[in-house]
């Protein structure tokens, strides 16, 4: 297996922000790999850079073995990426906006393969629509068609599904599944945790310009094999609030590492005379080791 | 570099099909606009004033200047509109992903204004032809060809180099209002600078709109203020030192690429 995208040492500073401070992957071809942090973590410039959209101020990202920068053709021509930003030509019809990001990679005679895009995006119908006519969704399948386009080997999805129906989310992610299992590398960023577990093999995990974990899912979720306290209350004993994971409006997340520390918990609850609203056990899932590694716990096991 | 896999033809399309889908505003107008100068000026200073020491009518010399100020504000308006629209809408990160090198950004943008360009540059002189019929028999064709190349080519990279540097349509009116104006209508578009004082007369040579205008209408004339040899070497060196502004600029990624 070769690599896909291979980052070096990348380091990129916006003025006071260090928007990325030496960050090193590698990606190999074929893998469903997420890439996940808070907003301002870095994800967008990381992508940017591997784009030719940002270029870095130090170390080296390269695509397929080529040099986003000294060999910027090749790299493009390897990936494809789908923006953030809902953005749009208002001058073109879809087909005429999916012919014209084809041309612009060198490909003139691409209709069959526009054809096929039309349809597993569904938009077939709006083919000879105006971009402007369109809802937020079909504009957001366009921009996944164009990104799809070239049929790169890389393809990179930021926030793909941010603002869209459920409908679409469902048959985006089962295209995309499609073209995962015929080879191509996908990587993919999002807010939504559930669907980061539910499609990524591997995961990396920024925050402040940094990787703080990066390893298989099925790694991240045993490394904090422990769980999790969900807890109604008007507040959390002293002792336990640098383990809360999160709260919001009376509603506590709680990390405990075994059984034995619920008792502890309860005990303290008792003491402080805290009333208990409501108090449910879950298991780990994604979304509470993301909030473990940027609480800032568990940051040693996971470098 | 293997053309059937280069990119620019499509960039270039891109640049015409846009300017084509809103013709009513890219070429009528501009076209109805030239018409309205021609109608009042020539109305007003047809008996007035004398060029070229009586040789030429007024109507059938401002025409050539009309043309050519078409040319070259058409031409502006085409890249700055399109890659100001791009940057503005975000649509701009099309032409930033795919492999498009600077020199195809470039060569792709700057054909799209010379088309605008020309285009309207050949509509008002069809309606305006009507009041002069004489200036058909062109002497020279070719210099007035080379004049409208070489003029149209400077506008769109100067339209280029606007877009680029602004952050909002406001600096693109100003761009045009406080350089791409003054410069056009004191270049000698309405009047023979011989008709100006010494001072003008000598600024106006500053003026590399001067020469384009000039070496434009030599080529419906055989006349001129410059001799023609030097407009088109000022010309030309213009358009090649303006050529490698903008390409060095496409290369450094400023404000496209950051």
């Amino acid at each position: 297996m070769s690599i896909a995208v291979e980052v070096v040492n990348v380091a990129r500073r916006f003025g006071r922000v260090q928007a990325l401070d030496g960050v090193s992957m590698a990606v190999e071809e074929g893998e469903f790999f997420g890439l996940l942090g808070p907003n301002g973590a870095g994800k967008t410039t990381l992508i940017s850079i591997l784009a030719g959209l940002t270029r870095a101020d130090a170390g080296k990202a390269r695509i397929l073995g080529h040099d986003v920068v000294t060999s910027y053709r090749a790299a493009r021509r390897a990936l494809g990426v789908v923006p953030q930003e809902l953005v749009f030509d208002p001058f073109f019809t879809v087909r005429e906006t999916l012919e014209i990001q084809s041309g612009y990679f060198g490909l003139r005679d691409n209709r069959a393969w526009i054809d096929e895009l039309l349809h597993h995006l569904d938009l077939v119908p709006k083919a000879d629509a105006n971009m402007r006519s369109l809802s937020g969704g079909m504009k957001r399948r366009v921009l996944v068609g164009q990104a799809l386009v070239h049929k790169p080997s890389v393809i990179v999805l930021d926030e793909p599904t941010a603002g869209v129906d459920v409908e679409l989310r469902q048959s985006l992610w089962t295209f995309i599944r499609k073209l995962n299992r015929e080879g191509h590398t996908i990587i993919l960023t999002t807010h939504y945790l559930e669907e980061a577990e539910a499609l990524c093999g591997r995961i990396a995990m920024l925050k402040a310009g940094k990787v703080v974990a990066l390893d298989t899912k099925q790694n991240l979720l045993s490394r904090f094999a422990g769980l999790t306290v969900r807890l109604v209350a008007e507040r959390v004993p002293v002792a336990w609030q640098p383990r809360v994971l999160r709260q919001d409006a009376g509603i506590f997340l709680i990390g405990i590492d075994r059984y034995g520390d619920l008792e502890m918990l309860l005990a303290a609850l008792r003491i402080e005379g805290i009333a208990i609203g409501e108090l449910a056990l879950q298991e780990t899932d994604l979304e509470q080791v993301f909030l473990r590694i940027m609480g800032g716990q568990g940051l040693e096991a996971a470098q | 570099m293997n053309l059937s896999r280069a990119g620019w033809p499509t960039l270039l399309y891109k640049e015409l099909l846009r300017f084509w889908k809103v013709s009513l505003q890219t070429i009528l107008a501009p076209v109805l606009t030239a018409l309205l100068y021609l109608l009042i000026f020539s109305h007003v200073l047809e008996a007035n004033v004398s060029v070229f020491g009586g040789k030429v009518t007024y109507t059938a010399f401002l025409i050539p200047g009309l043309v050519m100020m078409s040319v070259l504000q058409n031409s502006f308006a085409n890249t700055s509109s399109s890659l100001m629209q791009s940057k503005i809408n975000g649509n701009l990160i099309f032409i930033l992903l795919p492999p498009l090198s600077p020199l195809e950004l470039f060569g792709a943008y700057v054909a799209g204004a010379m088309v605008r360009g020309l285009v309207v540059g050949i509509g008002v002189f069809a309606v305006t032809l009507f009041f002069a019929p004489s200036l058909l028999h062109m002497p020279h064709p070719g210099w007035a060809l080379a004049f409208a190349l070489l003029g149209s080519a400077i506008l769109g990279s100067l339209g280029l180099i606007a877009a680029i540097w602004a952050e909002k349509f406001d600096q693109i009116s100003a761009f045009q209002n406080f350089l791409i104006m003054p410069l056009t209508f004191l270049s000698g578009v309405f009047y023979s600078i011989h008709s100006l004082p010494p001072f003008w007369q000598t600024l106006s040579h500053a003026n590399p709109f001067f020469y384009m205008i000039d070496g434009f209408r030599y080529g419906f004339f055989g006349l001129s203020d410059a001799p023609p040899t030097t407009s088109l070497a000022i010309v030309a060196g213009c358009a090649f030192a303006l050529s490698l502004v903008t390409l060095a600029i496409l290369k450094s990624g400023w404000k496209l690429r950051y």
